[in-house]
């Protein structure tokens, strides 16, 4: 039997949206290639919680109780058994930080082909091929596997389906953990640094990077975005660099967004960043290195020192507003 | 205590990039480097050095690579490590992410290390994986992007973002972590180290050296096949300003912005 085993993180109650896109998209292309869709589950879900990535196509979660969330290596462990045991070709991931680390890990464990930041995924001749664009976006490699294939989804790559009101056979599985695995604790999980800002659903950001140079930078994105009538948003580095809190920022393990203004101060644009707000309306960056890989993107660019253009525009904004 | 870091060399970000007329696309060849994200991980080593909670005995730094590799360790060497490993191989040509991993994982292997530390991604492109895969072929536990990371005997307690905030999590050592740049500002070499930085011993291995099976790595050993490539949805280019008289600049923008009814 072939198939497709989608990996479903959840956290407090409820399915990573990634995660769901994920499931859907394993389940859309089992449809096509004419196999099923199963999902694998990790720690504490209820039977009913479990049961609802039916809704997205699945026809069996496969669920590890006693393993534990948030790691990547015990989910190696369970996808690597649950694959060999019911013999699934592929597995999938929707985007995010540890679908990376569980398919990398899975890929070596069971000496398979991966891909990884994948944004499409194709069925050709009963197989799969997967779709990555590669130099920051100039040209998408398609790969295909010898033998096992291990997807991983860029960011929002992967549509969540309208659920439906199947549920799924869920089966408990017992896999005994890998030395290594043993081997790290979680101590503390989802910690949240910094005051909680509601960025999601602004009209408006202006978004800060490393380029502000230090924290009293963001001074100057928040009185432009006052006048603008907008939020704040950061760049993962400058929240892990404790610039600005981890509830605003934007792309990779952070939030997702689609304004009708991104303002992009002193942020280079790296595809971590990029896919937290590429479908914004309109994308405007301020950046003084003519070659920062956001000006590849942007409807407007200004080459220029943020220091001096900031005040002056954020003065302008205002006068205009009256 | 034994402290190996991977480094890679990659394109040099530094450099002017260029369009290839013919093809449309981005110019990559030319200069390449030390891969920025790596010297976080030497200077990550320098300072679990100098930090006094564990003796160190040994930084190594440890490439896969072409010939033209030896400069990534150079760099390295510059930057702190005390020697260098060079696993180059015409056998290893297109390797892809796993075979490149267990072919690394190989040479760590012979060094047997208590801790591996790498950049949290490279430059040219892969993403988070390869420590992962390395970790899986050495039976280690793995961390990626830690930002902050306490060494004690035995031990390390690591704090990174994943999907729900911050995580702190403890590992036993020996263990495989790649760092996010946020966790370090990277010093620079001194001119004295980087003189001294071709003087370090530096061991070229082959795959033969390090018990790397043959059938394991580069193209045949791969299990991704690649090679095909598409062009991707054309955007329209967008506008540039180049900003000389900043009160000009702010017109414009002011203009753009109001075309698009913003200012609203």
């Amino acid at each position: 039997m072939s198939g497709i085993l989608a990996y479903a993180l959840h956290y407090e109650g409820a399915f990573n949206k990634n995660s769901l896109g994920g499931v859907s998209e394993a389940a859309k292309l089992a449809g096509e290639l004419g196999c099923e869709a199963h999902a694998v589950v990790i720690g504490d879900v209820s039977d009913e919680l479990a049961a609802t990535l039916g809704n997205y196509g699945v026809t069996k979660v496969f669920r590890a109780k006693d393993a534990p969330e948030g790691l990547a290596q015990p989910v190696v462990d369970v996808m690597a058994k649950v694959m060999d045991s019911n013999g699934h070709d592929y597995a999938l991931f929707g985007g995010g930080l540890l679908g990376f680390e569980i398919g990398a890990g899975l890929a070596a464990r069971l000496n398979a082909g991966v891909t990884m930041e994948v944004t499409q995924v194709n069925v050709a001749d009963g197989k799969l091929t997967a779709e990555r664009p590669i130099h920051g976006d100039s040209s998408i490699s398609i790969s295909s596997y010898k033998d096992r294939g291990i997807i991983i989804g860029r960011l929002n790559a992967f549509e969540t389906a309208a659920p439906s009101d199947v549920v799924a056979e869920v089966q408990d599985v017992d896999v005994e953990l890998s030395e290594a695995s043993t081997r790290l604790t979680m101590v503390q999980r989802g910690e949240q640094r910094g005051e909680d800002i509601d960025i999601e659903g602004a009209n408006i950001l202006v978004a800060g990077g490393r380029g502000l140079g230090k924290p009293e930078g963001f001074e100057l994105c928040e009185a432009l975005a006052d006048a603008l009538g907008g939020a704040v948003a950061a760049t993962r580095a400058v929240v892990d660099a404790g610039w600005y809190p981890y509830s605003t920022q934007i792309g990779q393990t952070g939030k997702t967004v689609s304004p009708k203004l991104y303002l992009a101060a002193g942020i280079s644009g790296a595809i971590q960043h990029k896919v937290g707000f590429q479908s914004s309306e309109n994308i405007v960056a301020i950046n003084k290195d003519s070659n920062a890989p956001i000006f590849e993107y942007t409807d407007l660019g200004i080459v220029g020192d943020l220091n001096k253009i900031l005040p002056k525009l954020t003065e302008a904004v205002k006068a205009k507003k009256g | 205590m034994k402290i190996c870091v991977l480094v890679k060399e990659v394109p040099d970000a530094a450099v002017e990039k260029r369009i290839n007329p013919s093809t449309g696309r981005m110019d990559r060849s030319g200069e390449r480097n030390l891969n920025p994200y790596d010297t976080h991980a030497i200077e990550a080593a320098m300072q679990v050095r100098e930090g006094g909670e564990v003796e160190v005995d040994e930084i190594v730094a440890v490439t896969m690579g072409p010939g033209t590799a030896v400069r990534a360790l150079h760099k390295a060497v510059s930057l702190g490590a005390d020697r260098s490993v060079h696993l180059a191989d015409d056998a290893l040509a297109g390797s892809d992410v796993v075979a490149t991993g267990y072919a690394l994982a190989k040479v760590l292997e012979r060094e047997s290390p208590d801790l591996v530390l790498l950049g949290q991604q490279s430059d040219d492109g892969e993403c988070y994986t390869i420590g992962a895969v390395v970790a899986d072929y050495l039976k280690m536990p793995s961390l990626t992007q830690v930002i902050k990371m306490d060494v004690t005997t035995g031990k390390l307690r690591c704090e990174r973002q994943a999907e729900y905030g911050y995580d702190t999590v403890e590992i036993q050592l020996p263990a495989v972590i790649s760092v996010g740049d946020a966790i370090n500002e990277p010093r620079y070499p001194s001119l004295k180290a980087i003189m001294g930085a071709k003087k370090k011993p530096l061991d070229a291995v082959g795959i033969g050296d390090v018990g790397i099976e043959g059938d394991r790595v580069g193209e045949a050993g791969s299990k991704v096949v690649c090679g095909d490539f598409k062009a991707p949805p054309q955007k329209a280019a967008g506008e540039i300003i180049e900003d000389e008289d900043t009160n000009e600049t702010v017109e414009k923008i002011i203009a753009w912005l109001d075309e698009r009814k913003l200012l609203s």
